[in-house]
């Protein structure tokens, strides 16, 4: 009766083991489809701040390179998409969208049009960068991304003279998935990969410039908590369960049947 | 009913306490001054013969222009400093010298009397030839001085009529002045030449073309310039590498601006004390027509030679900067005072000019340098060792099972041993 009992309650646990896991695919809540910024950066400087989830649209002209940043924390693994609508007449042009990290190091995209070549009557270009998941720490030789400020250029690398300084409408978005546990690396970095971070002063002022100065919606995390807690807990609870149940297995109900009381 | 009081009474103190609390560091924040210089900006528009001609929306494109100006003026924001330069205004005649001279303040750059500008826009009538070259390097003297962020906006419906002196060499002879300025473009109903030669000018300070054939979208992008102008910038401090470690400069965190020319490298040296981590970037900009495939190298030294780690980056095709970075944590130590590491930062690039493209003043190029707390290191691959997944679980429970069974066997000899006896 031991036996079973121990049995359904670890089963029991195991169940409530998939939960964490199940959660992992699901998007960050920050994401909420609110419209952003109706104007873009020209220089990583000059950059305009963009939330994760958030739409900014942007008016420019062909030729300009548009910048905006987005602060991307550990454990979540970012989308870039970008969407340039054309002029009516226009010359085959080459679109490109470059995503770098607060270093200003260019990142690689997993998958994702990155490029692309809008015919000569195409209407609209949509171009997507899909970048790797975010890590709590590398080491200073790797090129891994970290959490902190990532800076989105778009821009038209291919284009004819003649098409220099038409207006384009741009339109930008950073999905971002939380990746959880399966994610979470030892070691951490001190301060977020934000520029400026050093020369930030102490106390918030509105109309003060800083080179990027947005946080994720819940501030920059700690990086000490991960879902692995749970699941190392949860497997010494159940290591221990399972010892119990071993143990009743061999050692049998109790004292033997046949000893007298008292013996 | 003393106790009751008391509470109350505490209540009321701590409440005051709390909004005490409150309001002085936000009535602190409102009275300090900001500290910033107010941005500047200089409209140069061009009052050249041609902008008689009428292909704006049916009217000409003088009086698109005054339009736009009109509507402009009237959405300045407060704070900045707007001034107004014309070229080919003055000067009616044939005589080529007198007409590239032909450049004169409309408005001066200062305080905005909305009024008195647009009076002045008024007057104007399409007259001269087009000195761009002249009016920029005259714009570029109407706005030094003055830490905050600087822009010329020009407006221009034909190209420079005033060779040998191109106005893309002035621009570019302009920015490498250090003084932070952008000029943006803006091409009334332009030709192919006129584009080529105002995106030249554009990308020569990492300004924006425009090209306008509407009057709305005149107005519109000169207003988003001017708005621009008044957002909060980080300005870039001016620096001069040396070209060897020995004798290059000693940076703190901040934003540096420098030049770097063509096949050359630039030095810089920073102290990071032990325990602290060494963060810099490096942005170099192709200001003037660059050859396909390029590339930037950061790489941090020490005082010996020995190279840390680098950080490069290289591409292909039409762009604007190209940048890199790298980061240096030092490790902590146990003496109370030990002394700082100076690490030398080495910058080169592998720009190459376009043929006939001079090659001085040097690339302009961007450096941030952050030194902050060193990161914590990692003992594990995973976080804090800790292990996760169903081969995790199933591993556990199958040793503990285990231990269990042989736990049951060993205490079940026992009995029967301690029976025995």
């Amino acid at each position: 009766m031991r036996v079973v009992r121990a049995v359904s309650a670890a089963l029991l646990t195991l169940g409530l083991a998939a939960a964490p896991a199940a959660a992992d695919a699901s998007p960050s809540p920050s994401q909420d489809g609110s419209s952003g910024p109706t104007r873009a950066g020209t220089s990583f400087r000059t950059a305009t701040e963009i939330e994760p989830g958030q739409e900014a649209t942007a008016g420019g002209s062909t030729g300009d390179y548009l910048y905006w940043s987005v602060p991307v924390d550990t454990g979540q693994r970012p989308t870039v998409r970008a969407t340039v609508k054309l002029p009516d007449t226009h010359a085959s042009q080459t679109w490109q969208v470059d995503v770098y990290d607060g270093l200003r190091r260019r990142q690689a995209c997993r998958y994702g049009a990155q490029t692309r070549t809008a015919a000569a009557d195409a209407a609209s270009v949509e171009l997507a960068c899909a970048l790797r998941t975010v890590r709590a720490w590398s080491e200073p030789w790797a090129n891994d991304p970290l959490p902190g400020t990532y800076y989105i250029r778009l821009t038209a690398t291919g284009v004819a003279t003649s098409d220099l300084g038409l207006p384009v409408d741009t339109r930008v978005r950073v999905e971002s998935v939380d990746v959880g546990g399966a994610a979470a690396v030892d070691g951490s970095l001190a301060e977020p990969l934000v520029p400026g971070i050093a020369t930030r002063p102490e106390e918030d002022r509105e109309d003060a410039a800083v080179l990027a100065g947005l946080e994720p919606e819940d501030g920059w995390t700690s990086g000490w908590w991960s879902d692995r807690w749970v699941w190392t807990a949860l497997g010494g609870a159940l290591a221990a369960l399972a010892g119990i149940a071993g143990y009743a297995l061999t050692r049998g109900a109790g004292r033997p049947a046949r000893v007298p009381p008292g013996a | 009913m003393i106790t009751r009081t008391r509470l109350a009474a505490g209540a009321c103190a701590l409440l005051a306490a709390l909004t005490a609390g409150i309001a002085v560091p936000a009535g602190a924040a409102a009275g300090e001054p900001t500290g910033r210089d107010a941005p500047k900006v200089d409209l140069v528009l061009d009052v050249s013969g041609s902008m008689r001609a009428r292909d704006i929306d049916g009217q000409s494109r003088m009086a698109a222009a005054k339009q736009a100006f009109n509507e402009v003026l009237d959405a300045t924001p407060e704070e900045v400093e707007l001034g107004i330069r014309t070229l080919g205004a003055n000067y009616p005649g044939d005589d080529r010298r007198t007409g590239c001279k032909d450049t004169a303040q409309l408005y001066p750059v200062g305080p905005l009397d909305r009024t008195e500008a647009k009076t002045a826009v008024a007057t104007l009538t399409p007259t001269g030839w087009t000195p761009i070259g002249p009016a920029l390097l005259k714009a570029a003297d109407d706005l030094d001085g003055g830490a905050g962020s600087k822009r010329i906006v020009l407006i221009s419906d034909g190209e420079d009529t005033c060779a040998p002196l191109d106005p893309c060499e002035v621009a570019r002879e302009i920015a490498a002045k250090g003084i932070g300025l952008t000029i943006d473009t803006l091409g009334l109903v332009p030709t192919a030449k006129l584009s080529r030669q105002l995106s030249c000018i554009a990308e020569a300070t990492g300004g924006t073309y425009t090209s306008v054939e509407h009057q709305d979208e005149l107005t519109d992008r000169v207003n988003e310039l001017v708005d621009r102008a008044a957002d909060p910038v980080v300005t870039p401090v001016p620096a001069e590498g040396a070209d060897r470690c020995a004798g290059a400069p000693a940076l703190k965190s901040g934003l540096y601006t420098d030049r770097v020319g063509f096949g050359q490298q630039r030095w810089y040296r920073v102290d990071v004390p032990p325990g602290k981590e060494l963060r810099a970037s490096v942005s170099v900009a192709a200001d003037r027509a660059v050859n396909p495939g390029y590339g930037v190298l950061l790489r941090a030294v020490t005082v010996k030679g020995r190279e840390i780690v680098r950080g490069e980056a290289a591409g292909t095709g039409r762009t604007d900067v190209i940048s890199t970075g790298l980061r240096h944590p030092k490790a902590g130590s146990d003496e109370e005072d030990a002394p700082a590491e100076a690490v030398c930062l080495a910058v080169a690039h592998s720009f190459s000019a376009a043929s006939g493209v001079r090659t001085t003043p040097g690339l302009p190029l961007e450096l941030t340098v952050d030194v902050v707390d060193g990161p914590g290191e990692a003992a594990d691959v995973a976080a804090f060792g800790l292990g996760r997944g169903w081969w995790l679980l199933g591993v556990l429970i199958l040793t503990g099972f285990l231990a269990g069974l042989v736990w049951g066997w060993l205490s079940r000899w026992r009995v029967a041993v301690w029976r025995t006896n």
